[in-house]
């Protein structure tokens, strides 16, 4: 874990880039990160963002793509439209949360 | 002084781009389906094209009738640690089948029917040998609806050029 920056920002990132503190996460900052990755953030989003975010801080692990479709709702084909190809880790990347640890 | 960096971005599109993967289903019991199934959801969730060929005793994973009914027997098993004189009673196949369906909805991993669901959802390709559908006298309105076809064992060759294959 070091010390980098996003969008202007110091912030803690892992190896790979994923942020690795809760708290030091923006709306802003997210914006930046989709920007990264070629990713135009919409509503839809937004959604899946703000549900793994919440998830992420009543359960405290980032949750795996089958419990965003069966607890947040949205459905696992709009999940890979939304975010091609490694939606769970695209997802996470966003919203400042560790990759999913979970198996399935 | 420390100087601070851009953060590095991960590589997310470039390594899963021209992997594919084959997982051959040929097992139908509720311990050797979900190998195949763990590892086609975590291939497509990685962005890599995958195709499940489901063939002789795997066909009761998407068979209608067998799908939802797949059963674990202890019976000959040793990685259970139970004595093998008891695992031969009655109801024990059936006992043993609850707990490890039990276990399994523990951890949040979904029954067979969800499973395929989820993995077409996926983009997930699922297809049915023929050989096995002509001995089990299976039509296509037998299985399960998302599966593809039923193909010979050399479409399944054509299909599979290039693909890392996994025989289950």
């Amino acid at each position: 874990m070091s010390t980098a920056t996003i969008g202007g920002h110091d912030v803690h990132v892992d190896q790979e880039g994923f942020m690795t503190v809760y708290d030091e996460w923006t709306e802003d900052l997210a914006s930046t990160l989709a920007d990264n990755i070629d990713i135009r953030l919409t509503d839809e989003h937004w959604a899946a963002i703000r549900f793994i975010r919440d998830d992420f801080k009543a359960m405290g692990e980032t949750p795996t793509l089958r419990r965003v479709t069966t607890v947040g709702g949205i459905p696992t084909k709009r999940l890979f439209e939304l975010f091609p190809k490694k939606p769970a880790k695209k997802m996470a990347y966003i919203a400042g949360l560790p990759k999913p640890a979970g198996c399935v | 002084m420390t100087l601070t960096l851009e953060a590095p971005v991960p590589v997310f599109d470039d390594l899963g781009s021209g992997r594919k993967l084959a997982i051959i289903c040929s097992k139908g019991s509720l311990d050797m389906a979900y190998p195949g199934m763990v590892l086609a959801n975590a291939a497509l969730g990685e962005g890599i094209e995958t195709h499940l060929f489901f063939t002789f005793w795997g066909f009761d994973i998407i068979n209608k009738e067998t799908m939802s009914h797949l059963q674990f027997t202890p019976l000959g098993n040793p990685a259970t640690h139970m004595p093998p004189m008891l695992m031969g009673l009655p109801g024990m196949t059936s006992f043993a089948t609850h707990m490890m369906k039990k276990q399994i909805e523990g951890i949040d991993v979904p029954d067979i029917p969800e499973f395929l669901e989820m993995i077409t959802d996926s983009g997930g390709h699922l297809w049915a040998c023929k050989m096995s559908a002509d001995m089990m006298h299976l039509e296509p309105e037998d299985l399960y609806d998302r599966v593809e076809g039923i193909i010979s064992a050399s479409d399944f060759i054509e299909l599979s050029e290039g693909a890392q294959t996994i025989f289950i």
